[in-house]
């Protein structure tokens, strides 16, 4: 991402929520961060998507003031977070990866104590902390000790303590694991719901391609340390030159080879695999009549056409030239 | 302000936590009885032996007691903080606009003040053995503030080393290493006449030996402010040294993550 930083910075500085500028941080052996670069927009749900051990946490911890980077610089709500930290920690809500919610205590007082370490007090916090419970759905467990919490409760618990402030930006680092697939679901529904009823810009990592997918308008692709590719998913995937194109051969008759050269005059990457013949075309809607009609003209039937889009599963392989969950394997150790 | 205020709140949340371990509570009471009749009984005929005949040993031993309990406490306290930084609790308050210092504070703070409960607990039971605290209200004052400050130093130091550390067994390691030996580089047991010269050399820069003088002159003669103050003075100095020796630590914890 070699964009000029002078020009970044004056253009972004008054409606960007986060601003990356080429971080750096080696932990001993491991560079966790080689220069990550990234900007979001004020208001956006922002997905930093990677395998384990990309930096994505890494990157998070110095936005969000908990450490700091060897070099670079980075904006939060306005603020240097290394320059000005206390500043930059009035602006957020924190949701780590790992629940900080303190088990001994109750939901209530939990968020109580957050709200007084935000310098909140009196009737004022004990009414956020009352509507807080009511957003994430625990007003009947609030009394009871955490410790008796469900993992989805806990984490409900975790977004309701980062948001007790009314921050403007709200980091949520890898909301949804160790959570198993129902509560993952309904918290995709408490983040959108999040992202609508609270005006708020939210970052979230994840290494979930699906979940990337659903929840950020935009993503930026880390991998070891570095930003590979940022932009909004559709378009991500619209720029690996368009959909895959799957025609199957009805008969087996020798044609095949023949069918592949009409195949290629419209679309690129063709492969044949016994009957079935893929391809890559900048547009299905427009490639299929053509394939159909090439083929028709020539006698060749054919069995069935389907047309997929490419999902962020091949948008990560493109850019990488690995298969996300190669990496996420060897990234995890 | 803001530093005091977050302290307060913190202090208020690890002592209701506390509160909830009812194992816990049953501990901190019966221990110190515990040490106090052990050791009693253990080092009757020793103990108080070469010095003057005016008291007994148990009324020797009493603000011994006090002491150890409170010195023993605090150099278990960074155990706290280890569970906090395990939980991640840590890391949400360093996130918000939560003070270092208040977050080590609150754990000192907690260290001492149970302390202070541990040796209300233990001079009744002292008194009911035959003990008479010559110095009066002043003398229970002293007794109470050296429990404070005590249990102070090392909370201070041991959650340096939880910050260091990170990690419980080499924090219970470390716990063990630095309690035994001070305990007996000091006059918690026996009379000043009856250790080698070296180890009461060792004595006087012994933050717990510190304690022992500045909580029994009080108990046993009442008389001599002038070196309990003293001795106040540098357990005050030195709560204040591991205190921002913890604080300090949380830079070496923040490099790491």
């Amino acid at each position: 991402m070699p964009v000029a930083a002078g020009l970044r910075v004056s253009r972004l500085e008054a409606m960007d929520a986060i601003v990356a500028e080429d971080l750096r941080k080696r932990y001993k052996a491991v560079q966790a961060l080689d220069g990550v670069s990234f900007a979001v927009r004020e208001g956006e749900v922002f997905g930093l998507l990677g395998p384990n051990g990309a930096g994505k946490s890494t990157t998070v911890r110095v936005l969000t003031t908990l450490t700091r980077p060897d070099s670079g610089r980075a904006f939060v709500a306005g603020e240097d977070v290394v320059a000005h930290p206390s500043r930059v920690r009035h602006s957020i809500g924190y949701v780590a990866q790992d629940s900080g919610v303190d088990w001994e205590a109750t939901g209530r007082e939990n968020l109580l104590l957050q709200g007084r370490i935000h310098g909140m007090s009196g009737a004022p916090l004990r009414a956020r902390v009352e509507e807080l419970l009511g957003f994430v759905g625990l007003e009947d467990a609030a009394d009871r000790q955490a410790r008796g919490y469900s993992g989805g409760m806990k984490r409900r618990l975790d977004i309701a303590i980062g948001l007790v402030h009314g921050p403007r930006v709200l980091f949520l680092d890898e909301p949804t694991t160790g959570l198993d697939p129902e509560a993952r679901v309904a918290m995709w529904v408490d983040v959108e719901r999040l992202a609508k009823e609270q005006s708020l810009t939210i970052l979230l990592t994840t290494h979930y391609l699906e979940e990337a997918d659903r929840l950020a308008e935009r993503v930026a692709i880390v991998s070891k340390g570095r930003v590979v590719v940022e932009g909004r998913p559709e378009d991500l995937k619209r720029d690996l030159r368009g959909e895959s194109v799957s025609v199957e051969l009805a008969e087996q008759n020798g044609r095949a080879a023949e069918a592949e050269r009409i195949v290629a005059a419209v679309g690129s990457e063709v492969k044949l695999d016994g009957q079935m013949l893929r391809a890559r075309v900048p547009n299905g809607a427009r490639a299929i009549p053509v394939i159909l009609g090439a083929l028709d003209d020539a006698g060749i039937g054919v069995a069935s056409v389907t047309t997929s889009r490419p999902s962020l599963d091949e948008v990560y392989l493109h850019y990488t030239g690995r298969e996300f969950s190669a990496e996420d394997e060897e990234g995890a150790r | 302000m803001q530093v005091l205020r977050q302290t307060g709140w913190m202090v208020v949340r690890q002592a209701r936590n506390l509160m909830r371990e009812p194992i816990w509570i049953a501990m901190m009471v019966i221990q110190p009885m515990l040490w106090l009749v052990l050791y009693g009984q253990l080092y009757k005929h020793v103990g108080a032996q070469g010095r003057h005949t005016q008291f007994s040993y148990i009324e020797f031993l009493t603000p011994g007691v006090v002491c150890m309990n409170a010195f023993f406490g605090g150099t278990w306290a960074g155990m706290a903080m280890i569970s906090d930084l395990d939980r991640h609790v840590i890391d949400r308050f360093l996130a918000a606009p939560a003070s270092r210092l208040a977050i080590v504070l609150s754990q000192v703070v907690r260290a001492g003040i149970t302390a202070i409960l541990q040796a209300l607990i233990l001079l009744p039971i002292g008194i009911a053995l035959g003990v008479t605290i010559h110095g009066g209200f002043a003398g229970w004052l002293a007794v109470l503030a050296t429990a404070f400050l005590l249990a102070m130093v090392f909370a201070g130091f041991s959650n340096g080393i939880a910050l260091l550390l990170r990690r419980e067994a080499s924090m219970i390691a470390t716990a063990n290493f630095v309690g035994l030996p001070l305990m007996f580089l000091s006059t918690i047991l026996v009379t000043a006449t009856l250790i080698p010269g070296w180890i009461k050399a060792i004595t006087r820069i012994n933050p717990v030996n510190w304690g022992v003088l500045a909580s029994r002159t009080p108990v046993l003669y009442g008389n001599d402010w002038g070196t309990v103050g003293a001795h106040l003075g540098y357990l005050l100095a030195a709560t204040a040294a591991t205190a921002l020796f913890a604080t300090w630590c949380f830079r070496a914890y923040q490099r790491s993550i």
